[in-house]
């Protein structure tokens, strides 16, 4: 049984003064997040992301569709006892101190007195607020509160997380410990689901990844499943070359003319990118006088990429004639 | 294993917030203030000094204790919404019910705490005035336990209006709700003598659909030492609990299919 099920999910939202406006936040998404798996959600703003986030959670209600978490339908409180939501910008209440947040929160969670007190300590060590316990979250920075926000997802040890932008607001120590901290979360045999639009997170973290353009589910999987195949062109290689005072200046130019993007020279060196297939060329051109291939690496296409060319063919398809984001 | 029911730790935390908002405390010692004034009012109201001390007296607990329950009322709700600290907290096992009803014992327990604090400096300003009770002064309880029970019914008329709608809005309605009320015997007695039928059955409709404010008031007949009957006592805890059950549950119908966007 996959850990977060969702099967056709469709939000539309009212607005005007008699709400009869109408405009679809998300539409029909169809996705299954396994156990123990790390999933990212990727995805402009506004793109879905959160209000799918809202819906899992149950602070929204889908217009259609259905989802179940853990096995159990949305909206049942008991859930939660099973899984940790941190929120975007994550508030909490001012005047409270990050201990007496934990407190209150881990009354709701059927633990002993002491065990409460365990786990609220232990939490706190885990994301570097131990020293700031006792000091009132109104004087609590962005990134406090992003750590605090985490503190509280993972309070009850659930077996799975919903994260919504889990790095925003976080320095890059910060960043790392709440990598680390995801990556020990699946150690741990937890399914974590988190919204980014930070893509190297994405490509560090997750085992799949599912991108949204204006609500619609536009690719879902493996990493290097997606970019690869999805960018449909031919495999490039980064090259070094070495040009020494004797090198003939047209040989130079031959080789410079091979490289798809601008060559970059920093220290008498070229770094250039190749077509895999005009390698025997520029081998060829190495092995004259004046020029010396110094490495030769083949070249990843980003999830960056992929997202960019997924949002482009997204936004051509909307351009189209039945143009931008869905009216219900 | 001590599970606390999700509804108390939501109230605990309401009193707990309402606790160290410093605006309270600023209330409460005007509310303490004005009391002890009431104590000069009465040396210059010869033979009558007793009466104006508890009139004046239960007119402050009252009015105090209703910029109070209006003032943490209207923002129950709509301040969790509009801050998004609610959506941490609904992320937890419990339901929205608990977390109105919460709220609303929550309010409630600090307006008691409250007037226990204004009504002990009535009572001490009674004793400075008289230097001893009488007999008829134990009425002053029941007229404070009636105010106690009309601002339970502002509250849940607050906590309604803050499912919906903004918090200045929702002060407008509850106070025009609460000025209703008061006058809410006379719109009965307009009832009853007018002569059109349709009045006649929109005054009667009213009276019953309105919070009755008016029976709760008893300051200017217990500043006299006269007895409350029984029976009033009985029915106005009978009313504030059906009326406040009634705005409970319309509350929690309206706040569960809230969408908290």
């Amino acid at each position: 049984m996959a850990a977060i099920e969702i099967s056709g999910l469709t939000k539309d939202y009212q607005s005007g003064f008699w709400r009869k406006r109408s405009w679809r936040a998300l539409d029909g998404l169809t996705l299954n997040v396994e156990q123990g798996e790390v999933l990212g959600f990727l995805g402009h703003n506004g793109a879905g992301k959160t209000t799918t986030l809202k819906l899992l959670t149950g602070l929204i209600f889908p217009t259609a569709g259905t989802a179940t978490i853990l096995g159990k339908p949305l909206g049942q409180p008991e859930t939660f006892r099973h899984l940790g939501f941190l929120p975007e910008n994550p508030y909490f209440y001012d005047y409270l101190t990050a201990q007496e947040l934990l407190d209150y929160f881990a009354q709701f969670f059927p633990m002993t007195a002491a065990d409460r007190v365990r786990r609220r300590d232990a939490v706190l060590e885990s994301v570097g607020l131990v020293e700031f316990r006792h000091l009132p979250l109104r004087k609590f920075s962005k990134g406090m509160l992003q750590r605090l926000g985490i503190a509280q997802a993972i309070l009850h040890q659930p077996g799975g997380g919903l994260l919504a932008e889990p790095m925003s607001g976080l320095d890059p120590t910060g960043r790392r410990e709440v990598r680390d901290l995801i990556v020990q979360l699946k150690k741990e045999g937890r399914t974590v689901f988190f919204s980014t639009h930070i893509l190297s997170d994405a490509e560090a973290l997750c085992d799949r990844v599912a991108v949204l353009y204006r609500g619609r589910l536009v690719g879902a999987g493996r990493i290097s499943d997606l970019v690869i195949p999805s960018l449909g062109r031919e495999p490039h290689l980064e090259a070094i070359v070495e040009c020494t005072p004797d090198c003939a200046r047209a040989l130079l130019g031959a080789v410079l003319l091979l490289s798809t993007k601008p060559a970059i020279l920093s220290g008498g060196q070229y770094r250039i990118d190749i077509s895999e297939r005009d390698l025997p060329k520029l081998l060829g051109h190495c092995q004259k006088e004046g020029l010396r291939l110094v490495s030769l690496n083949p070249v990843h296409p980003s999830l960056e990429e992929y997202f960019a060319e997924l949002s482009a063919v997204a936004a051509s398809r909307a351009s189209g004639p039945s143009g931008g984001r869905s009216q219900p | 294993m001590t599970l606390t029911s999700p509804t108390l730790a939501v109230a605990r935390n309401t009193f707990r917030e309402a606790v160290r908002d410093r605006v309270l405390y600023n209330l409460v010692a005007f509310a303490v203030i004005l009391i002890a004034s009431a104590v000069l009012f009465g040396q210059i109201s010869i033979g009558i000094q007793k009466i104006i001390l508890i009139n004046l007296g239960l007119s402050s607990i009252s009015v105090f204790g209703l910029l109070i329950s209006i003032f943490l009322g209207i923002g129950l709700v709509y301040k969790e919404v509009d801050k998004r600290s609610l959506y941490a907290l609904l992320s937890k096992p419990v339901r929205r019910s608990q977390f109105l009803i919460g709220k609303f014992l929550g309010l409630n327990l600090t307006l008691l705490v409250n007037t226990f604090f204004m009504s002990a400096g009535l009572w001490a300003a009674l004793y400075y005035l008289t230097r001893g009770f009488e007999h008829g002064d134990r009425y002053i309880f029941v007229a404070i336990y009636f105010i106690l029970l009309e601002l339970s019914l502002v509250t849940a008329v607050c906590l309604f209006f803050s499912c919906f709608s903004t918090p200045v809005l929702s002060a407008i309605f509850t106070f025009l709700l609460y000025v209703i009320g008061t006058f809410s015997s006379d719109i009965r007695a307009f009832g009853e003598l007018t002569k059109s039928a349709p009045m006649k059955v929109l005054s009667t409709a009213l009276y019953y659909l309105l919070p009755n404010f008016s029976d709760f008031q008893i300051a200017g007949w217990v500043s006299h030492g006269r007895p409350v009957a029984g029976s009033l006592i009985l029915l106005n805890t009978m009313y504030t609990i059906c009326y406040g059950a009634v705005l409970l549950i319309a509350s929690i119908v309206v706040f569960s299919r809230k969408d908290l966007k």
